[in-house]
Protein backbone atom coordinates (compact mmCIF):
# COMPACT_ATOMS: atom_id res chain seq x y z
CA UNK A 1 0.00 0.00 0.00
CA UNK A 2 1.37 3.38 -0.67
CA UNK A 3 1.17 6.46 1.14
CA UNK A 4 -0.45 9.50 0.16
CA UNK A 5 1.86 11.72 0.53
CA UNK A 6 5.17 10.37 0.08
CA UNK A 7 8.21 12.06 2.72
CA UNK A 8 11.65 12.75 1.35
CA UNK A 9 14.21 10.04 3.70
CA UNK A 10 15.26 11.17 6.40
CA UNK A 11 19.09 11.86 7.45
CA UNK A 12 20.94 9.23 9.81
CA UNK A 13 21.74 12.19 12.47
CA UNK A 14 17.92 13.28 11.96
CA UNK A 15 16.63 10.20 12.87
CA UNK A 16 19.03 9.30 15.55
CA UNK A 17 18.34 13.15 17.23
CA UNK A 18 14.34 12.55 16.80
CA UNK A 19 15.00 8.75 18.59
CA UNK A 20 16.75 10.29 21.08
CA UNK A 21 14.46 12.94 22.06
CA UNK A 22 11.41 10.31 22.11
CA UNK A 23 14.05 7.73 24.31
CA UNK A 24 14.54 10.89 26.69
CA UNK A 25 11.19 12.30 27.34
CA UNK A 26 9.86 9.08 27.60
CA UNK A 27 12.59 7.75 29.90
CA UNK A 28 11.88 11.03 32.00
CA UNK A 29 8.26 10.63 32.25
CA UNK A 30 8.08 6.58 32.95
CA UNK A 31 11.03 6.95 36.07
CA UNK A 32 8.21 10.06 37.33
CA UNK A 33 5.24 8.03 36.86
CA UNK A 34 7.03 5.36 38.97
CA UNK A 35 7.77 7.55 41.67
CA UNK A 36 4.73 9.34 41.64
CA UNK A 37 2.65 5.50 41.78
CA UNK A 38 4.94 4.24 44.48
CA UNK A 39 4.27 7.56 46.51
CA UNK A 40 0.31 7.21 46.38
CA UNK A 41 0.27 3.15 46.91
CA UNK A 42 -1.31 -0.06 45.58
CA UNK A 43 -3.89 1.56 43.67
CA UNK A 44 -6.20 -1.87 44.08
CA UNK A 45 -6.20 -1.50 47.64
CA UNK A 46 -7.11 2.13 47.73
CA UNK A 47 -10.06 0.85 45.45
CA UNK A 48 -10.70 -1.47 47.91
CA UNK A 49 -11.16 1.23 50.78
CA UNK A 50 -12.13 4.49 49.14
CA UNK A 51 -13.79 3.24 45.58
CA UNK A 52 -12.86 4.06 41.93
CA UNK A 53 -13.25 7.77 42.74
CA UNK A 54 -10.78 7.33 45.71
CA UNK A 55 -8.37 5.92 43.64
CA UNK A 56 -8.62 8.37 40.62
CA UNK A 57 -8.67 11.39 43.34
CA UNK A 58 -5.33 9.62 44.53
CA UNK A 59 -3.73 9.93 41.21
CA UNK A 60 -5.10 13.37 40.26
CA UNK A 61 -3.84 15.47 43.53
CA UNK A 62 -0.32 13.68 43.50
CA UNK A 63 2.11 16.74 41.63
CA UNK A 64 4.85 14.07 40.77
CA UNK A 65 2.10 12.28 38.71
CA UNK A 66 1.62 15.55 36.37
CA UNK A 67 5.39 16.14 36.01
CA UNK A 68 5.40 12.31 35.21
CA UNK A 69 2.25 13.46 32.53
CA UNK A 70 3.91 16.11 30.78
CA UNK A 71 6.83 14.73 30.09
CA UNK A 72 5.01 11.60 28.66
CA UNK A 73 2.87 13.70 26.50
CA UNK A 74 5.97 15.46 25.39
CA UNK A 75 6.93 11.68 24.90
CA UNK A 76 4.22 11.24 22.66
CA UNK A 77 4.09 14.18 20.44
CA UNK A 78 7.78 13.57 19.67
CA UNK A 79 6.73 10.21 18.88
CA UNK A 80 4.04 11.14 16.46
CA UNK A 81 6.53 13.42 14.98
CA UNK A 82 9.16 10.73 14.42
CA UNK A 83 6.45 8.09 12.51
CA UNK A 84 5.68 11.56 10.58
CA UNK A 85 9.06 11.30 9.25
CA UNK A 86 10.19 7.63 9.99
CA UNK A 87 8.86 4.11 9.49
CA UNK A 88 7.29 2.11 11.95
CA UNK A 89 9.29 -0.88 11.53
CA UNK A 90 12.31 1.10 12.41
CA UNK A 91 10.60 4.13 15.01
CA UNK A 92 8.84 1.41 16.76
CA UNK A 93 11.51 -1.25 17.71
CA UNK A 94 14.25 1.32 18.39
CA UNK A 95 12.24 3.61 20.79
CA UNK A 96 11.00 0.39 22.66
CA UNK A 97 14.11 -1.17 22.91
CA UNK A 98 16.50 1.77 23.78
CA UNK A 99 13.57 2.82 26.42
CA UNK A 100 13.53 -0.39 28.33
CA UNK A 101 17.67 -0.23 28.76
CA UNK A 102 17.74 3.71 30.04
CA UNK A 103 14.66 2.71 32.02
CA UNK A 104 16.60 -0.05 33.44
CA UNK A 105 19.48 2.49 34.49
CA UNK A 106 17.13 5.67 35.70
CA UNK A 107 15.23 3.19 38.01
CA UNK A 108 18.20 1.54 39.53
CA UNK A 109 19.88 5.29 39.69
CA UNK A 110 16.80 7.31 40.58
CA UNK A 111 14.07 4.83 42.44
CA UNK A 112 16.95 2.57 44.18
CA UNK A 113 15.14 -0.48 42.18
CA UNK A 114 16.93 -3.85 43.11
CA UNK A 115 17.51 -4.21 39.19
CA UNK A 116 19.43 -7.47 39.88
CA UNK A 117 20.99 -9.76 37.12
CA UNK A 118 17.56 -11.58 36.30
CA UNK A 119 16.42 -8.02 35.40
CA UNK A 120 18.96 -6.74 33.30
CA UNK A 121 19.58 -10.26 31.30
CA UNK A 122 15.39 -9.56 30.95
CA UNK A 123 16.00 -6.08 29.47
CA UNK A 124 18.85 -7.24 27.32
CA UNK A 125 16.97 -10.60 26.20
CA UNK A 126 13.84 -7.93 25.38
CA UNK A 127 15.94 -5.65 23.37
CA UNK A 128 17.73 -8.08 21.19
CA UNK A 129 13.76 -9.48 20.79
CA UNK A 130 12.51 -6.78 19.67
CA UNK A 131 15.53 -5.44 17.60
CA UNK A 132 14.90 -9.31 15.67
CA UNK A 133 11.15 -8.85 15.80
CA UNK A 134 11.73 -6.17 13.26
CA UNK A 135 14.09 -6.75 11.17
CA UNK B 1 14.34 -8.99 48.10
CA UNK B 2 10.96 -11.32 48.72
CA UNK B 3 8.98 -13.03 46.16
CA UNK B 4 5.48 -11.82 45.98
CA UNK B 5 3.08 -13.71 43.90
CA UNK B 6 1.18 -11.49 41.39
CA UNK B 7 -2.63 -12.63 41.57
CA UNK B 8 -4.64 -13.48 38.13
CA UNK B 9 -5.98 -9.67 38.70
CA UNK B 10 -2.57 -8.30 38.63
CA UNK B 11 -2.00 -10.79 35.27
CA UNK B 12 -5.13 -9.39 33.85
CA UNK B 13 -3.73 -5.92 34.02
CA UNK B 14 -0.15 -6.62 32.60
CA UNK B 15 -2.26 -8.63 29.75
CA UNK B 16 -3.74 -5.29 28.97
CA UNK B 17 -0.94 -3.20 29.30
CA UNK B 18 0.78 -5.78 26.66
CA UNK B 19 -2.14 -5.63 24.49
CA UNK B 20 -3.17 -1.77 23.88
CA UNK B 21 0.25 -0.78 23.23
CA UNK B 22 0.64 -2.64 19.80
CA UNK B 23 -2.89 -1.64 18.71
CA UNK B 24 -2.57 1.85 19.87
CA UNK B 25 0.74 2.05 17.99
CA UNK B 26 -0.78 0.60 14.51
CA UNK B 27 -3.75 2.95 15.04
CA UNK B 28 -1.39 6.24 15.28
CA UNK B 29 0.90 4.72 12.68
CA UNK B 30 -1.86 4.41 9.99
CA UNK B 31 -3.07 8.04 11.20
CA UNK B 32 -0.10 9.48 11.18
CA UNK B 33 1.70 8.14 7.71
CA UNK B 34 -1.86 9.47 5.92
CA UNK B 35 -1.37 12.78 7.07
CA UNK B 36 1.19 15.18 4.80
CA UNK B 37 4.56 15.70 6.33
CA UNK B 38 4.67 18.21 9.47
CA UNK B 39 7.57 20.25 10.37
CA UNK B 40 8.69 21.84 13.38
CA UNK B 41 7.78 24.90 12.37
CA UNK B 42 4.35 24.00 12.36
CA UNK B 43 4.01 22.30 15.28
CA UNK B 44 -0.09 23.12 16.22
CA UNK B 45 -0.36 20.68 13.22
CA UNK B 46 0.66 17.94 15.88
CA UNK B 47 -2.60 18.92 17.52
CA UNK B 48 -5.10 18.82 14.89
CA UNK B 49 -3.82 15.36 13.91
CA UNK B 50 -5.52 14.37 17.52
CA UNK B 51 -8.87 14.74 15.77
CA UNK B 52 -8.62 12.57 13.20
CA UNK B 53 -10.32 8.83 13.43
CA UNK B 54 -6.85 6.70 13.26
CA UNK B 55 -5.13 8.71 15.37
CA UNK B 56 -8.44 9.43 17.93
CA UNK B 57 -8.79 5.33 17.87
CA UNK B 58 -5.11 5.04 18.83
CA UNK B 59 -5.65 7.52 21.78
CA UNK B 60 -8.46 5.40 22.99
CA UNK B 61 -5.91 2.17 23.53
CA UNK B 62 -3.31 4.71 24.64
CA UNK B 63 -5.51 5.64 27.26
CA UNK B 64 -6.46 2.40 28.66
CA UNK B 65 -3.03 0.94 28.38
CA UNK B 66 -1.86 3.97 30.74
CA UNK B 67 -4.81 3.11 33.15
CA UNK B 68 -3.75 0.01 33.55
CA UNK B 69 0.20 1.04 33.50
CA UNK B 70 -0.25 2.98 36.41
CA UNK B 71 -2.15 0.48 38.36
CA UNK B 72 0.58 -2.18 37.22
CA UNK B 73 3.15 0.69 38.78
CA UNK B 74 1.23 1.45 41.91
CA UNK B 75 2.41 -2.46 43.11
CA UNK B 76 5.04 -3.75 41.18
CA UNK B 77 9.05 -1.81 40.09
CA UNK B 78 9.30 -0.08 36.66
CA UNK B 79 11.90 -2.27 35.77
CA UNK B 80 8.95 -5.27 36.20
CA UNK B 81 6.11 -3.80 34.65
CA UNK B 82 8.19 -2.56 31.34
CA UNK B 83 9.28 -5.74 29.94
CA UNK B 84 5.74 -7.16 30.00
CA UNK B 85 4.77 -4.25 27.72
CA UNK B 86 7.11 -5.71 24.63
CA UNK B 87 4.92 -9.32 25.05
CA UNK B 88 2.80 -6.67 22.88
CA UNK B 89 5.13 -7.75 19.99
CA UNK B 90 4.86 -11.44 20.15
CA UNK B 91 0.84 -10.64 20.43
CA UNK B 92 1.16 -8.74 17.29
CA UNK B 93 3.48 -11.78 15.37
CA UNK B 94 1.48 -14.42 16.87
CA UNK B 95 -2.03 -13.39 15.33
CA UNK B 96 -0.62 -12.23 11.86
CA UNK B 97 0.53 -15.95 11.76
CA UNK B 98 -2.44 -17.89 13.49
CA UNK B 99 -4.65 -15.40 12.60
CA UNK B 100 -4.03 -13.05 9.64
CA UNK B 101 -1.95 -16.31 8.54
CA UNK B 102 1.15 -14.25 7.07
CA UNK B 103 4.56 -15.77 7.15
CA UNK B 104 6.77 -15.39 9.87
CA UNK B 105 10.48 -15.44 9.24
CA UNK B 106 13.02 -17.73 11.42
CA UNK B 107 14.69 -14.23 12.53
CA UNK B 108 11.10 -13.12 13.98
CA UNK B 109 10.64 -16.38 15.23
CA UNK B 110 13.82 -15.76 17.06
CA UNK B 111 12.73 -12.35 18.29
CA UNK B 112 9.83 -13.61 19.67
CA UNK B 113 11.29 -16.44 21.96
CA UNK B 114 13.89 -14.18 23.16
CA UNK B 115 11.37 -11.76 24.42
CA UNK B 116 9.44 -14.49 25.74
CA UNK B 117 11.67 -15.97 27.73
CA UNK B 118 13.26 -12.03 28.90
CA UNK B 119 9.23 -11.41 30.23
CA UNK B 120 9.00 -14.92 31.60
CA UNK B 121 12.75 -14.27 33.08
CA UNK B 122 11.21 -10.87 35.17
CA UNK B 123 8.27 -12.98 35.88
CA UNK B 124 10.18 -15.76 38.09
CA UNK B 125 11.27 -13.15 40.04
CA UNK B 126 9.93 -10.54 42.99
CA UNK B 127 7.21 -7.77 41.44
CA UNK B 128 8.64 -5.18 43.94
CA UNK B 129 11.90 -3.88 45.47
CA UNK B 130 11.44 -4.86 49.19
CA UNK B 131 11.85 -1.27 51.32
CA UNK B 132 13.05 -0.94 55.06
CA UNK B 133 9.87 0.26 57.27
CA UNK B 134 10.21 1.96 60.34
CA UNK B 135 8.86 -1.59 62.11
CA UNK B 136 11.52 -3.58 60.44
CA UNK B 137 12.77 -5.52 63.53
CA UNK B 138 16.01 -5.27 61.54
CA UNK B 139 16.50 -1.60 61.52
CA UNK B 140 14.95 -1.53 65.51
CA UNK B 141 18.06 -3.72 66.12
CA UNK B 142 20.42 -1.60 64.17
CA UNK B 143 19.40 1.21 66.37
CA UNK B 144 20.18 -0.18 69.55
CA UNK B 145 23.00 -0.98 68.34
CA UNK B 146 23.83 1.83 67.66
CA UNK B 147 22.58 3.13 70.68
CA UNK B 148 24.63 0.80 72.71
CA UNK B 149 27.97 3.15 70.60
Amino acid sequence: MTTPFAAAQPGFWFSVGVIAAVVLSSTIGEVLTAAAMKSIGDLDAIRARAGLKGAIRAVVTCPLFYAGLTFLALAFFSLLFTLNHLNLSLAGPATASLTLVTNAVAAKLFLKENVDRRRWTAAVLVCIGVYFLAH
Amino acid sequence: MTHQRLLPRQYLILGLVSICTPLGDSCLSRGMTNMPPISLAHPAALIGAVFTPWIALGIGFLICFFASYLTALSWADLTFVLPATAMGNVFVALLSRFWLHETISLQRWIGVVLITVGVGFVAQGPSLTERPTAEDPALDEAALVKERL
